[in-house]
């Protein structure tokens, strides 16, 4: 059984960012994916995505048209901007380092208690 | 739709919310159809969905601030919401915007004056290229002086030298144009050919001097200055190509100078070329007379040019070690010569920030009185979940919007209040064409305004309400703090202090006045003509028939009825203008910058007459004293008291090596020449007389060389004449009042060629009253300003008061109603207001002491503050500021207990 937990601050941009350089997604969508994906261990609350959206999109990363969905509803569709992909691929190469640098350090531990 | 900028999301904020509301509904029915699908009840799945998303509006609220238009959006309900709170209370209104209205428009007519006067460069192309040209050497003291001069020959070297500047000189010179119309003497202005050319000045009308005019024995070649072109010629357009005589040369002119062109703050009358002129005092090394300015060539810095032409100064000094020795040339940034109104103006600033802060405090406790009163409709909004900083911005933002519209109503009267200013200023304010609103002006107007409104809001934002709000509901805002009634009073003490400063100046200036105008002057100024005059330039040529053209002058003077004396002299005092030498009681004369100074004054023998200066002892001038016999001099009794101590003076000698003497030594062609030299004789005195107040009733006890004496113009040698009389002045002492003898001075003295002038007349009493109009000037407008001050902190003190005791109206009536008399409310009344003024007159005359050490040190004559100014100034407040309780503590006794009682 896995614990849900909050994320931590920041993270939130990187993974819409990360979930939207899929192709093109309306909101709710974003937020199931996000859930799927961890297997619920992320759990968005869902009062948050909106800001983070609009942040985003203020800043450039994402762009936003309405189109219709399977269904035949109008929803609003993000996708991501080349100066988002930018953002995107210089966070996950950050996050690359630092999940390699804590698994280091978590090895170290280990060796020096055994 | 794609990525918006700011601009486009501020525009669209209609379309964007709409899309907002679309995207969050689209988002719950995809969730709650998400959980039918998974078998949930409609309702129960509709609740779920809300619940996961939180509250609608809030999120709604999160999204809009990501937008980063937000502040703007509030900032425009903030400033409607403040429009429409002025408009409701138009009596706050109005008495809020005429006090800011007041201290702003008078805080911008004086940085007004500032900006024209101090701040801005000299008015030529690119002023930062200019730089001025200054003579240096060890014994000049720049500070009695001011900067030096530049010899001619070295002027026409360094010139020539130099790579990093282009150079142009100009002689202050007058003359007495004959020819056309009636003669005049004018100010004129020898220059260098490349004068207009160096400031980038185009001539009106006409061309500027050639080089080849800039010479001696070149065609004789006039510029007009375009207000003489006016006056003298009526402006007439084909004046180029004829011909004026000036001095009895015939010139042409070739040129109009442009409008308003000033050179050293002044517009001349005719400019002449510098190169033409001869004197000798053009060619000798060891005068100084020409002022030189210079253009940095592209490229080139100021201190490249600093280097280059110190380094020419040096070679000259090599090169001509008896003139130049110890002598450099050095370069400065070229400024405006504006004089003492530097300190005058800082001082008026200061004196109207003083004002502007009164009215600051003034609409501040009226603002916190409304806020206090506002305090529930606060506490309302707080509670429906404004933040603290939300509604701290809203009250900046009103206080704000007060003090942008008193700026405006301030700088709109500041537009008609400029004109009367510099209208009043004493004499003339230097650079008076330069000053009118322009940008910068308007920048500090708003600064100032948007300044004050910070000011004056601060302690209400601050009060906004973040604790007890429970309280302040329930109360309906009539209850209050003891901290709001601290902030009340201190407002009201500083009101107080701030007029304390401003009463103080004003009756430190007026004691100073009344003390300056009872000074004797040393000499009798009454019924007294002063006149420059220029005799006929043919006797001027001819050294040899000077003295007996001033002789007829004073003889027919003498014979005008209502005429009793009449007498030359160079410095006239309390006008303009001294010659100051150093002078020695001993034959070992120490080196130039150590002997003492001493004004010296070239007289004929009824000068003392006339002016009615005291003899001490001794005897004055005689004809006898001429060139041949002793050389003499008449010394006053401070220059007695610094050279011969307490012992009597007369038959004493003094040697003072720059008067003016010669020596007669080989000339060219084998013949003689007399030359200047310095003078080795010593000076006999004959006589001792009272000190006259040169400088000034105000300036004459601070001035640095007051020490004076006076010789006989018939002892100046021949070569000296012609300076000495383009100098002089006639004294005339009548027993009509004197301006009435002038025009038939002006017929008697108009010599054989009809070329005599009398120009710059004035009465010894006018200057005398001139000497103080600094003074005086200083006077009124500190009085002005004290008595807005006054006015002010009175308005303060009632408004402040009146709402402190209506807000105790029930605590008045529970006092009457447990048997408290009107009087005893009175009185209480008084006192918590006689509380306030009292630590004010403290805090303020603190204030005053420091402020009245630098009036001391800015003004002429001023004095430490006497304890008798601080009383007079003191009561005359604190009787104003009770005055101003008086009407609300008479209502407060009239309070109906029974009345008050239910109101709670």
């Amino acid at each position: 059984m896995t614990a849900k937990s909050d994320l931590p601050q920041g993270t939130l941009d990187f993974l819409i960012l990360k979930v939207v350089g899929l192709g093109p997604i309306h909101g709710y969508a974003i937020a199931q994916r996000l859930q799927q994906v961890s297997r619920d261990v992320v759990q968005v609350p869902q009062g948050s995505l909106y800001p983070a959206l609009h942040r985003l999109e203020n800043r450039g990363f994402l762009a936003a048209d309405w189109n219709e969905t399977e269904t035949g509803r109008e929803a609003k569709f993000y996708k991501l901007t080349p100066k988002g992909r930018k953002q995107l691929e210089t966070e996950a190469a950050g996050w690359q380092r630092l999940t390699e640098a804590v698994g280091l350090i978590l090895g170290m531990a280990e060796g020096s208690s055994q | 739709m794609t990525t918006m900028t700011w601009w486009q999301r501020l525009w669209h904020r209609g379309q964007m919310e709409e899309q907002l509301d679309k995207e969050l509904q689209f988002h719950l029915e995809q969730h709650v159809s998400e959980l039918m699908a998974r078998g949930v009840e409609p309702a129960k799945a509709r609740r779920q969905a809300r619940l996961a998303i939180g509250g609608p509006e809030q999120v709604k609220e999160q999204c809009r601030d990501e937008r980063g238009t937000r502040w703007l959006e509030d900032l425009v309900v903030d400033v409607r919401y403040a429009l429409r709170m002025l408009r409701k209370n138009p009596g706050f209104t109005v008495v809020a915007l005429l006090t800011l209205a007041l201290g702003i428009g008078a805080t911008t007519v004086m940085f007004t004056v500032i900006n024209g006067v101090l701040l801005k460069p000299v008015p030529f192309p690119e002023p930062d290229k200019l730089v001025a040209v200054h003579g240096h050497s060890e014994t000049w003291n720049t500070a009695i002086f001011g900067e030096q001069n530049v010899a001619y020959p070295d002027f026409l070297d360094c010139q020539r030298e130099s790579r990093s500047i282009d150079m142009a000189a100009a002689l202050f010179n007058g003359g007495t144009l004959s020819e056309p119309g009636e003669p005049e003497y004018v100010d004129l202005r020898e220059i260098s050919y490349d004068l207009f050319s160096v400031l980038h000045v185009n001539l009106a009308q006409g061309r500027a001097f050639r080089r080849e005019e800039d010479i001696a024995g070149g065609a004789p070649a006039m510029i007009l200055g375009y207000s003489f072109w006016q006056r003298h010629f009526a402006g007439k357009p084909d004046v180029i190509g004829t011909s004026v005589v000036l001095d009895q040369k015939r010139y042409t002119v070739v040129g109009i100078a442009p409008e308003n062109f000033q050179l050293y703050e002044q517009e001349a009358d005719v400019y002449t070329p510098l190169g033409q002129d001869t004197a000798g005092y053009l060619r000798n090394r060891g005068a100084h007379p020409v002022h030189v300015l210079a253009r940095l060539r592209p490229g080139a810095t100021l201190a490249q040019a600093q280097t280059e032409v110190g380094l020419i100064g040096h070679h000259l000094a090599e090169q001509y070690a008896d003139t130049n020795g110890g002598r450099t040339l050095m370069v400065q940034p070229l400024r405006p010569d504006v004089g003492n109104a530097r300190s005058t103006l800082w001082l008026l600033l200061g004196a109207v920030s003083l004002v502007l802060l009164i009215a600051c405090v003034n609409v501040a406790s009226l603002l916190l009185a409304r806020a206090v009163s506002r305090g529930r409709e606060l506490a309302m909004r707080a509670a429906l979940g404004a933040s603290r900083g939300r509604l701290a911005r809203q009250c900046l933002t009103e206080s704000a919007v007060l003090g942008l519209s008193g700026g405006v109503l301030g700088v709109l009267l500041a537009n008609i209040g400029i004109g009367p200013f510099v209208a009043f200023w004493p004499g003339m304010l230097p650079r008076a064409d330069q000053v009118h609103l322009d940008w910068r002006v308007l920048a500090f107007a708003l600064g100032v305004s948007l300044l004050s409104g910070v000011l004056f809001g601060l302690a209400p934002a601050l009060r906004a309400p973040s604790r007890g709000l429970d309280r302040a509901l329930r109360s309906g805002g009539r209850g209050m703090t003891g901290n709001s009634r601290r902030l009340h009073s201190s407002f009201v003490i500083s009101e107080i202090a701030l007029a304390v400063v401003l009463l103080v100046a004003a009756g430190m200036l007026g004691r100073t006045l009344l003390r300056l105008s009872s000074l004797d002057p040393g000499l009798n100024v009454h019924n007294v003509l002063v006149t420059r005059m220029a005799l006929s330039p043919g006797v001027l040529a001819d050294p040899g028939r000077i003295l007996p053209a001033w002789q007829d002058v004073l003889e027919r003077a003498r014979h005008v009825p209502g005429v009793e004396s009449v007498a030359t002299v160079d410095t006239v005092p309390m006008r303009e203008g001294n010659n100051q030498i150093g002078y020695w009681a001993t034959p070992d004369v120490p080196p130039k910058n150590r002997q003492p100074m001493a004004l010296s004054t070239s007289v004929t023998p009824d000068y003392f007459k006339v002016m009615g200066i005291g003899l001490r002892s001794g005897r004055f001038f005689t004809d006898e004293d001429r060139l041949g016999t002793s050389a003499v001099v008449v010394i006053d009794d401070v220059l007695a008291q610094s050279a011969f101590g307490g012992q009597d003076a007369v038959g004493k000698r003094l040697w003072i090596p720059d008067m003016p003497c010669t020596q007669v030594g080989p000339g060219p062609n084998g013949g003689t020449v007399e030359k200047s030299v310095d003078c080795t004789e010593p000076y006999t005195v004959v006589g001792v007389v009272g000190h006259v107040r040169h400088w000034g009733l105000a300036s004459d006890d601070q001035a640095e060389v007051r020490a004076q004496f006076y010789y006989p113009l018939a002892q100046v040698p021949g070569p000296f004449l012609r300076r000495w009389s383009e100098l002089s002045s006639i004294v005339v002492r009548t027993t009509v009042p004197p301006l009435s003898e002038l025009e038939s001075l002006r017929r008697e003295l108009k010599g054989a060629s009809s070329d005599q002038v009398l120009y710059e007349v004035h009465t010894m009493e006018q200057l005398a009253s001139a000497s103080l109009e600094q003074q005086r000037f200083l006077f009124l407008l500190f009085g002005i300003f004290s008595g807005l001050a006054l006015l002010l902190a009175c308005i303060g003190i009632y408004g402040v008061l009146a709402y402190l005791t209506s807000q105790r109206v029930p605590e008045i009536g529970v006092r009457m109603a447990l048997g408290a008399t009107a009087r005893d409310v009175m009185a209480m009344i008084l006192r918590q207001s006689l509380g306030m003024i009292l630590a004010g007159v403290g805090v303020g005359t603190l204030a005053a002491f420091a402020a009245g050490r630098a009036l001391v040190h800015l003004v002429d004559g001023m004095r430490a503050p006497e304890a008798s100014t601080f009383a007079l100034m003191i009561s005359v407040l604190v009787v104003a500021a009770l005055l101003a309780s008086f009407v609300p503590a008479r209502r407060a006794s009239r309070v109906d207990p029974v009345r008050a009682l239910r109101q709670e």
